[in-house]
């Protein structure tokens, strides 16, 4: 199966990817030293600890019910508090589950593009997580992907399994150094979300300003399964492409995606989500507040596949152009096949209207305040569903992100 | 409190007030007529000091301060409220964000409890937390513009069209606000507030009286005179009447 997975890898090693700009991988450092083990993340250094706490990740570990921390290309730690929650390297993993082989570059293709293919012929680090059937996890899992490391790629793939009737919360901080600028992050990352079980996958991103980003992440979704996928970033970043997607494959799932992003001045994000609803009574939402600043430039996309009866799906993007020379550029697409669907797309690209601002300033606040609270107000995406560390997780990146848009 | 002299106004070069003259004293409530499209809302927005309402002659005093200039916010927390015939939607701006501004805008310190004890004079505990305006009902929206200025407390009170759209039931909690507002129960001498309202039919003169009123035509105050009496003819004779009316 291995030799399957890097033949198709290698055919696909220069394969320009579909989207997005792309990338010369030799321009990064494949090699780096490997970091030591730690026993808590108490014992990263100060620095450390304040850029993962930046992304969500907080040292102290408290109301986690497990943590994850790769530095470079290395697991550092790892750990999980919960019984019924397993969690652990993702080598280590595939060495004490034979079963493992058949979630890997199983939702993701290795030769989907450049990048995947990279993914599958190099050495990966990355996290297994794995809620046991029935397990209600109730407290947020944290992982950090770090990169402490000038110029290296980080070669992550990730596996995580909500087995049946389990509810699984995890937020994913991925952030760099202050002193890194550049650097590559290839993240392929498979979800499977089994019958009646519940995952919900928040991912803060707060880079190096040159770093260059790749996640590749797919998800297969049970019946009666619930899927949310959360994206925030809020500083600038080179480049990042992702264009996630979720199979659903048993009926009533659910599925919804949220992304909230902000692009400074020299930050291209090229963003989106895919659902593919192929069975009865599925439901999925696509809901993106993107912000271009200047010359930041977004593009938002989002597919809506509707394959069997019954299914109702809406796609929302919207964007707010900030200053003057940002682009947004919208591309919401709908695809029913059958006369039983229910899709249904919205998408404005805008600056604020003036007499949104006039209106507040009716009531006593000036103009500065009044654009502040209306991006604070387009920035807001309902989060129902998430437990409240992560709500409130998003909602201070977020009011930062906020304070250095103004 | 309030005075208007020689007033013309422009939107997009386009003349939509021509030489406007009005004085409002304190405790006084002034009504405002005319027909569609004849500059009322525009009259409002210029006192509010909407910028694409161009003055181009004539000034605006308020409390003896020349305003002409000002702007819009400074306007609000001098104590110039508005109520808006049509306020715009905005997405995820809760009407309870709006009502907090609009306390604070005078220098209050508020609470979650403040708002909610307000809104529930207005019946609109259950609104506070849906973004402003949208998918609210035509009633809705004037109390929901009546809660804001409740918040505010303006001295000079605006209201553009507040009976439009609204229920028989309604009408008396939104007369009953307005009369709040304009400190109705005091007597006329301790009546630190005045008003100026925009109405067609005239309904909320009904609950909330006016010393005065006046009718504007393409841009000109035309007449003015006692409300009861201008409303009575405008009924009975439409507005050609005030066109030829001699008063002008
Ligand atoms: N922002 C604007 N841009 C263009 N034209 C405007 C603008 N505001 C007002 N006007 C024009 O000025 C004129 C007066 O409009 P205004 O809204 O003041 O009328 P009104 O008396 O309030 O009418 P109504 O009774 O229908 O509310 C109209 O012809 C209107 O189209
Ligand atoms: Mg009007």
């Amino acid at each position: 199966m291995r030799e399957e997975i890097t033949r198709r890898a290698r055919a696909a090693k220069d394969k320009t990817p579909a989207y997005g700009n792309d990338v010369d991988l030799n321009a990064f450092a494949q090699q780096v030293p490997a970091r030591e083990k730690i026993t808590s993340l108490a014992e990263l250094s100060q620095g450390v600890k304040e850029r993962a706490l930046g992304v969500g990740v907080d040292a102290s570990m408290k109301d986690r019910s497990g943590s994850f921390f790769q530095h470079d290309q290395s697991v550092v730690f790892s750990a999980s508090t919960i019984e019924g929650l397993e969690l652990m390297d993702i080598n280590d993993a595939l060495k004490k589950y034979e079963w493992l082989e058949e979630y890997f570059f199983k939702v993701v293709q290795p030769d989907q593009d450049k990048f995947t293919a990279y993914g599958a012929m190099h050495p990966f680090s990355g996290y297994f997580i794995r809620a046991l059937p029935g397990a209600k996890i109730v407290f947020p899992l944290q992982a950090c992907m770090y990169i402490g490391r000038e110029g290296m790629i980080q070669n992550v793939h990730n596996i995580l399994i909500a087995e049946e009737g389990s509810e699984l919360h995890v937020i994913t901080g991925c952030t760099t150094d202050t002193h890194v600028q550049k650097g590559l992050h290839i993240g392929v990352t498979e979800f499977y979300v089994k019958d009646n079980a519940k995952l919900t996958y928040t991912m803060v991103h707060n880079w190096g300003p040159d770093v260059v980003v790749r996640p590749r992440s797919a998800t297969r979704l049970g019946k009666n399964a619930v899927y949310m996928s959360n994206y925030v970033s809020m500083t600038k970043v080179r480049d990042v492409q992702m264009y996630p997607s979720c199979v659903m494959e048993g009926e009533n799932g659910v599925a919804r995606f949220n992304t909230v992003v902000y692009a400074p001045p020299e930050s291209h994000l090229d963003l989106g989500g895919k659902a593919i609803l192929k069975a009865k009574g599925c439901k999925a939402e696509i809901i993106a507040r993107t912000i271009a600043k200047d010359g930041g430039y977004v593009a938002s996309r989002g597919l809506i596949q509707g394959d069997a009866p019954g299914v109702k799906a809406h796609l929302e993007c919207r964007g707010l152009l900030l200053g003057k020379g940002g682009v947004i550029y919208a591309v919401p697409e709908l695809i029913g096949s059958l006369p039983g669907v229910d899709l249904s797309h919205e998408a404005a690209v805008g600056k604020i209207a003036e007499e949104e601002i006039q209106y507040l300033m009716a009531r006593g606040v000036d103009a500065d305040t009044a654009t502040a609270l209306i991006v604070r107000g387009f920035l807001d995406v309902d989060v129902r569903g998430l437990p409240p560390q992560l709500q409130a997780e998003m909602k201070r990146t977020i009011a930062l992100g906020e304070k250095s848009m103004m | 409190m309030l005075s208007i002299e020689h007033l013309s106004v422009e939107v997009d070069d386009k003349r939509i007030l021509n030489d406007v003259n009005m004085k409002i004293n304190e405790g006084e409530t002034h009504a405002l007529f005319g027909p569609n499209g004849s500059g009322k809302s525009s009259l409002l927005f210029t006192i509010a000091g909407v910028p694409r309402y161009k003055v181009t002659a004539g000034k605006i005093y308020y409390k003896n301060k020349d305003i002409t200039d000002a702007p819009m916010d400074e306007r609000a927390k001098l104590g110039i409220g508005i109520l808006f015939q049509h306020p715009p939607v905005i997405r995820g701006v809760k009407l309870r964000d709006m009502v907090r501004i609009s306390l604070e805008s005078r220098g209050r310190k508020v609470t979650d409890a403040d708002i909610n004890e307000l809104a529930k004079k207005l019946n609109l505990e259950n609104f506070l937390d849906r973004d402003a305006n949208l998918g609210f009902s035509g009633g809705e929206i004037k109390r929901s513009e009546l809660l804001q200025l409740l918040g505010q407390r303006p001295d000079f009170v605006m209201l553009d069209e507040p009976d439009s759209g609204v229920d028989l039931v309604n009408i008396g909690l939104v007369g009953r606000t307005i009369n709040e507002l304009l400190e109705k129960e005091k007597k006329i001498i301790e009546r630190t507030k005045s008003g100026l309202i925009i109405t067609h039919f005239g309904n909320i003169l009904d609950f909330v009286k006016a010393d005065r009123a006046y009718v504007m035509m393409k841009g000109h105050v035309l007449c003015q005179g006692n409300s009861v009496e201008l409303l009575e003819d405008i009924r009975k004779n439409g507005y050609g009447e005030c066109m030829a009316c001699a008063k002008r």
